[in-house]
């Protein structure tokens, strides 16, 4: 995942997303696509980025802005290398979630929705991720772990340096 | 004893989802091909014969949905499928999505064939990207083998599907905000009248189904509608995908014929409570559903019954809960869910959620007061008629029906004591 403060206009990804861009019939029902993607280059959506996006599928920064700050899924700040996502659906909370959770943020001395100093990990809470049967479920990047215990927090953090 | 039935799960398991081959030999587009022999219709007719009713949570009929949509002479028309699946507890859509993508693409194209509709649209949740992968690879590999796309079949009827992903919003699930999402934008409910039948994506008439009602097409155009409907009640026709989660020890999901008792559900097919664990509440319906105790397990699952007995059908989620767990920390769980996701239009969903979690936060903290009994239940009288769409107006059922059921243990709560040991009071109480 690409994690760059300082975005400016001569960034070379630009270019990569505008490909992708270019290839939509409809770009305005598309935003939601395309800022998927930027964010998928980019690793979040910074200001300049949406403002590129604004230009090229012409529509209003505001309202750019208004549907990246809406959806959960889009991130203003740059997130870590190892994005966690503990799973705070009711069948993930019955079965002891919030220890496993508990137990991430004493590990790695973050709370929700914080990224660690070092920029490697980040944490946030989601709700359902539809894995229910195997509860509770904590997901790394696109590595999902089942049937998760507080105990087994530091052994699968362990494969994450 | 509870039965399994496989109507629409049939496939699940014996077909890879990456194979149209698996798909055509386990008599997949047989029903395409007895469609495009029928009208518009005689397809519609069956569609009601089935009582098929809405599996997204709302139980709208399909026939009558349909019925509207053929009425109506505006064209073009789109298919929009709902497979943003947010309700907690409920993945009953991703097993289809997952194991037997092509039968969701079958029953698209025959809906699309019903209304002279060119376009469909899928509306994945972005948490599901493996689902989205899956059914953009049946969707390229059917257009390839001439089941979507221009002249379907060697028909003059044409197809096209084209998948979509949410970011993340709970109330896209909401047909008239998912269509905003559709469009590109901020995903808020829209104000009905018109329809969404009327006034759909892009203004224009639209269908929007659940990912498992238009997996029970096929079945029906095959088979017909009368004997889809045989499976269920009298009211209830066909069968239900049921997400069985929590504390049980077989969790997942199970098609069953509608008029399966809960206690069937939970105990035949669950195995029950786990570790020698007590049963103490079950919730049905998702984050949005009731709560209800051992009394109403015999209740039949078919939208009667439950209507009768308080209950929902929903979208088929069957949370168990045992006695490790607390009520009220349970309700506060719920309630920091809804404050999360509401959209922000109304008013009374967005601070009235704010203000509910802040009252249970004090329940858990051991600084609750019996007038605090009194402001939940004013909250959960005046959010439900005070909000635009089902997730205002179900945001505090959970919570209600919690205290119903365990009002002393909140009054329990207020002395600083938690008898499952879930809140700790560690701040001294009040």
């Amino acid at each position: 995942m690409a994690v760059n403060k300082n975005i400016t206009a001569e960034d070379e990804r630009f270019q990569l997303l505008d490909e992708f861009i270019d290839e939509i019939e409809d770009k305005k029902s598309s935003l939601i696509n395309v800022l998927h993607k930027a964010q998928e280059i980019f690793g979040y959506l910074p200001l300049e980025v949406q403002k590129h996006i604004a230009e090229k599928v012409d529509l209003p920064l505001s309202e750019v802005y208004g549907v990246v700050s809406f959806y959960h899924h889009f991130n203003l700040e740059p997130k870590g290398k190892y994005q966690i996502s503990v799973c705070l659906g009711t069948a993930c909370y019955v079965r002891g979630a919030s220890k496993v959770l508990e137990r991430i943020k004493k590990e790695l001395n973050i709370e929700v929705g914080e990224t660690s100093e070092d920029t490697k990990y980040s944490l946030q809470a989601t709700r359902c991720v539809g894995a229910c049967g195997l509860a509770p479920v904590v997901i790394i990047n696109d590595d999902v772990y089942g049937r998760m215990t507080e105990e087994k927090v530091p052994e699968i953090l362990e494969k994450y340096k | 004893m509870a039965k399994i039935v496989e109507l629409i799960t049939e496939n699940v398991g014996k077909v890879r989802p990456d194979s149209l081959e698996d798909y055509l030999n386990a008599s997949g587009y047989e029903a395409l091909k007895k469609a495009f022999k029928m009208t518009p219709e005689e397809i519609i007719e069956e569609v009601k014969k089935s009582n098929l009713r809405g599996r997204g949570g709302a139980g709208y009929p399909t026939g009558s949905k349909w019925e509207q949509l053929h009425e109506i002479d505006e064209t073009p028309k789109y298919i929009v499928c709902n497979a943003d699946e947010g309700e907690p507890g409920t993945f009953k859509d991703k097993i289809i999505m997952d194991k037997d993508p092509f039968k969701l693409v079958e029953a698209m194209t025959i809906a699309g064939y019903t209304f002279g509709s060119n376009h469909g649209y899928i509306y994945i949740r972005g948490e599901y990207p493996l689902s989205k992968k899956t059914m953009q690879k049946a969707v390229d590999l059917a257009k390839e083998a001439g089941y979507l796309g221009d002249n379907i079949l060697g028909t003059d009827y044409s197809f096209d599907i084209h998948i979509r992903t949410g970011a993340g919003a709970y109330v896209c699930g909401e047909n008239s905000a998912q269509l905003n999402s559709l469009e590109g934008k901020v995903g808020r409910p829209r104000i009905k009248p018109p329809h969404l039948a009327e006034v759909g994506l892009f203004k224009k008439p639209t269908l929007v189904n659940n990912v498992e009602s238009f997996a029970a097409i096929p079945y029906i155009v095959l088979n017909g509608g009368e004997k889809y409907a045989s499976f269920g009640t009298k009211e209830s026709g066909g069968t239900k995908l049921v997400c069985l989660s929590g504390n049980v020890v077989n969790r997942g999901v199970y098609e069953v014929p509608f008029g399966t008792t809960i206690r069937e559900i939970i105990y035949d097919l669950g195995g029950g409570m786990p570790e020698g664990r007590k049963f103490k509440f079950a919730q049905i319906g998702g984050s949005s559903g009731p709560c209800f105790g051992e009394d109403k397990l015999d209740t039949p699952l078919c939208y009667k019954e439950t209507g009768k007995n308080g209950l929902i059908v929903g979208s088929g989620a069957l949370l168990v809960v045992d006695d490790s767990n607390c009520a009220v920390d349970f309700a506060k769980c719920i309630s920091e869910f809804f404050v999360h996701e509401s959209c922000g239009k109304c008013t009374m969903c967005r601070e009235g959620n704010r203000q509910l979690l802040r009252i249970l936060t004090r329940f858990t903290e051991g600084k609750g007061c019996k007038e605090d009994f009194a402001l939940i239940e004013q909250l959960s009288n005046v959010l439900p008629i005070s909000s635009f769409c089902g997730l205002g107006e179900t945001a505090t059922r959970a919570v209600s029906t919690c205290i119903e059921l365990f009002r002393d243990e909140f009054e329990e709560h207020i002395e600083g004591k938690c008898r499952a040991g879930i809140c700790s009071f560690s701040e001294g109480g009040k």
